[in-house]
């Protein structure tokens, strides 16, 4: 993973400084509360419900055990014991005291972590495949590319305030598991020939007005990605709309000149800037990758390896499932990734302990060469794990509570904090969430139905991807009540698509009585093997509207 | 966009600000923006040095080019610098107005008339910009700092350096970090 040199040390120590002054100013009165607001969200420093919330950032959800184990000691030492992942693979604290933030960002800075611009009108943290570096189906790394943005967007000068936030997703696989068609930028690594470059998308977003990315560069060479990103954060910078903060976003401008006149004005202003000293060198661009190189792995026999996982597979159920939904094929014989679950019933999904912070640094360091990755759907993978050592991580998985055999179903459902938390939330969403794992706790059920994802958000800001689940949860507020919308059909992978509203909205109580119901449904009309989503787009909303709203006879 | 109907906030122009790290007196005259359709009266002008709205320089490019020292223009916030252009190397001051902090559109306001126009005047920040965005501000080449309001200017200057180093390219540094480190 990158490594700091003196250089970004002394920039992240000269932010610690900074801040430290500013809070300073604020706590002794000379910072009014209108101008520390944006000073502290660029330090993911939020004021919530009952606390400050502290995001920190987690540069494309790569962390060490040495980053995971301060964590743990910042949640116990300025916190309550827990801390959230949330869905632009960062990490939340819920707790801390003001006037403790300087000290816990110097706490950071130590092991070359910050929570620089986790929140406000700027560029948040680029986020990517979790699976970045051993997918069977990359392109090639996004890693050094998600580093280079990173660098170039931190402290940007003339980003600072734009007219709204703004986020960035890279992928590199086939497969677009970074959700890039959903973000403000998309970038995806295409190969011209052996020539790398990417595909630039733009305009996509969730929120109050959910939009799905359009192309305005099918190829951009490998070594123009940051001055083309300059030009389409500058003419954003300069159209944007700054009268309504809802229709602030980089996609309203898209639409509202299109794409192809938004992708034209870009192209212009890049001509301006594509030769100047933004353009990447390739003394840069090996530096970068030269980051992300493949660890140690030793020569397996997969064949073998594959052998035997087969036979204790069969000697113990319980690991079976496990194998079968908690693990990820890896492109190096004999290696496969695993996915710890953060979402056994009744935890607010991406909530861990200390404990669970030390124990993944612990797992990481046994099995996975010290690394572990933050995942946009709130859980954590161990990327690098040797196949027959999986059988023993997966029994010290267990002991913390990481185990549970249900990722990609029903119940590993992405969940914003909602109402008990969150002072934007209508509607609370961990309990709904609670209730539909209570409900639908049936492994067998769940694997029957397979690959699901249900998404929820106590608000239309979204931070739940309701928009993108395959069924989606919008909480609402109806005259003070809490109130709940269901939507079907969102996914956020190549075939991208926005969720469509069922109907009425439901009360939270009969929230898991109509998830029941659709997946009733989808049992009985599904060909074969065939997934909820594939159901859903053959036959449509219209049966679901009619089992769900049918009158009773 | 369509133009606001009325006019927004107007640029103060304090006595005192920060001019190439130093307090200095304020030697210039802002003056307001009209009401559209208004012209400027260029009898009731102030001698002296004076920052005029771009529309009213625009106006009366002739009657100006007697002053040429003494005038200066301003851009509003929804005004890029493409509206100078070249045109920014006759000119001995341009300001920007920040209408309010959170309006960052005169950061690039101020990177395109250094960088593309090759404006060597002085560069003024005018308006509700604070002291915590002095760092962005110096690095999209202002050099002059016209904070509204009383203001500790000896002590706000201090927030010009709070970054000893930068990542990415700007009016004070023209190679990006990853051209730098090797």
């Amino acid at each position: 993973m990158y490594q700091y040199d003196d250089r970004d040390r002394a920039i992240i120590n000269d932010r610690v400084a900074q801040f430290r002054s500013q809070t300073e100013r604020y706590l002794a009165g000379e910072l009014g509360e209108e101008q520390f607001l944006p000073l502290r969200l660029q330090n993911g420093l939020y004021v919530q419900r009952l606390a400050p919330m502290l995001r920190i950032a987690v540069p494309y959800g790569l962390l060490n055990s040495a980053q995971l184990r301060r964590l743990a000691r910042i949640s116990r030492d300025y916190d309550k014991g827990y801390a959230h992942f949330t869905t632009r693979q960062n990490l939340q604290f819920n707790w801390p005291q003001l006037e403790d933030v300087p000290d816990i960002l110097a706490e950071l800075a130590e092991v070359e972590m910050h929570a620089v611009q986790t929140s406000g009108n700027c560029i948040r943290n680029t986020t990517s495949d979790p699976y970045a570096g051993i997918a069977l189906d990359e392109i090639a790394d996004p890693r050094p590319y998600c580093e280079l943005i990173r660098q170039w967007s931190t402290f940007h000068p003339e980003f600072a305030f734009l007219p709204r936030k703004f986020k960035i997703a890279v992928s590199g696989s086939e497969q677009d598991r970074a959700a890039i068609r959903v973000h403000d930028i998309g970038v995806q690594i295409v190969k011209r020939g052996e020539e790398i470059g990417f595909q630039v998308l733009v305009g996509g977003g969730q929120g109050r007005t959910p939009v799905i990315a359009e192309t305005i560069r099918e190829f951009l060479p490998e070594e123009d990605l940051l001055s083309y990103l300059e030009a389409i954060v500058r003419v954003y910078n300069q159209l944007g709309r700054r009268d309504n903060k809802y229709k602030a976003r980089i996609k309203i401008l898209v639409k509202a000149l299109g794409p192809e006149e938004f992708g034209r004005r870009v192209e212009e202003e890049w001509q301006h800037i594509k030769d100047g000293a933004e353009k990447l060198t390739q003394e840069a661009l090996q530096w970068a990758k030269s980051f992300f190189t493949a660890p140690e792995y030793k020569t397996l026999d997969g064949a073998a390896s594959e052998i035997s996982l087969q036979q204790q597979a069969e000697s113990d159920k319980a690991f079976a499932r496990w194998l079968e939904r908690n693990t990820y094929p890896h492109r190096v014989p004999g290696y496969t990734a695993v996915k710890l679950s953060t979402k056994p019933t009744g935890i607010p999904p991406g909530d861990v302990t200390d404990n669970q912070l030390d124990a993944i640094a612990n797992l990481a360091d046994t099995f996975s060469f010290g690394e572990a990755r933050v995942t946009h759907d709130q859980n954590v993978v161990l990327a690098d794990v040797e196949q027959n050592k999986l059988y023993e991580l997966w029994q010290q998985a267990r002991q913390y509570g990481f185990a549970t055999p249900n990722i990609g179903t029903l119940t590993d459902m992405i969940c914003c904090p909602g109402g008990d938390y969150c002072s934007l939330a209508n509607a609370k969403s961990i309990p709904v969430a609670e209730a539909i794992q209570r409900c639908f706790d049936n492994m067998d059920y769940l694997y029957d139905l397979g690959d699901l994802n249900l998404n929820i958000s106590g608000c239309m800001n979204a931070c739940g991807h309701h928009h993108v689940g395959h069924i989606g949860i919008l909480g609402v507020d109806k005259k003070g009540q809490e109130f709940y919308q269901i939507q079907l059909g969102g996914s956020a992978s190549n075939e991208a698509s926005l969720a469509k509203v069922l109907g009425p909205s439901f009360s939270r109580a009969e929230v898991p009585e109509v998830i029941g119901k659709i997946l009733d449904l989808y049992v009985e009309q599904r060909r074969s093997e065939e997934p909820f989503i594939d159901t859903y787009n053959r036959i449509g909303l219209q049966p679901f509207k009619e089992r769900i709203y049918a009158k009773a006879s | 966009m369509p133009k606001p109907v009325k006019l927004g906030p107007q640029p103060g122009n304090p006595t005192e600000l920060i001019l190439n790290g130093e307090i200095r007196p304020n030697e210039w005259q802002l003056i307001p923006q009209l009401e559209a359709g208004e012209d400027l009266d260029l009898i009731a002008l102030p001698a002296g040095k004076v920052i005029v709205p771009l529309r009213q320089w625009r106006d009366n490019r002739e009657a100006f080019a007697a002053r040429g020292g003494e005038i200066g223009v301003w851009l509003d916030s929804d005004e890029g610098a493409e509206l100078i252009g070249e045109e920014a190397t006759e000119l001995p001051l341009i300001a920007v107005h920040f209408p309010a902090f959170a309006d960052g559109r005169g950061f690039t306001a101020g990177r395109m008339l250094r960088e593309r126009y090759g404006f060597k005047g002085e560069l003024r920040a005018v308006g509700g910009f604070m002291r915590d965005q002095l760092t962005y501000l110096r690095r999209c080449g202002f050099n002059a700092y016209a904070f509204e309001g009383e203001q500790p200017l000896a002590s706000l200057k201090n927030s010009m350096s709070d970054f000893g180093d930068s990542y990415q390219t700007g009016t004070d540094q023209p190679l990006p970090m990853f051209r730098r480190r090797f």
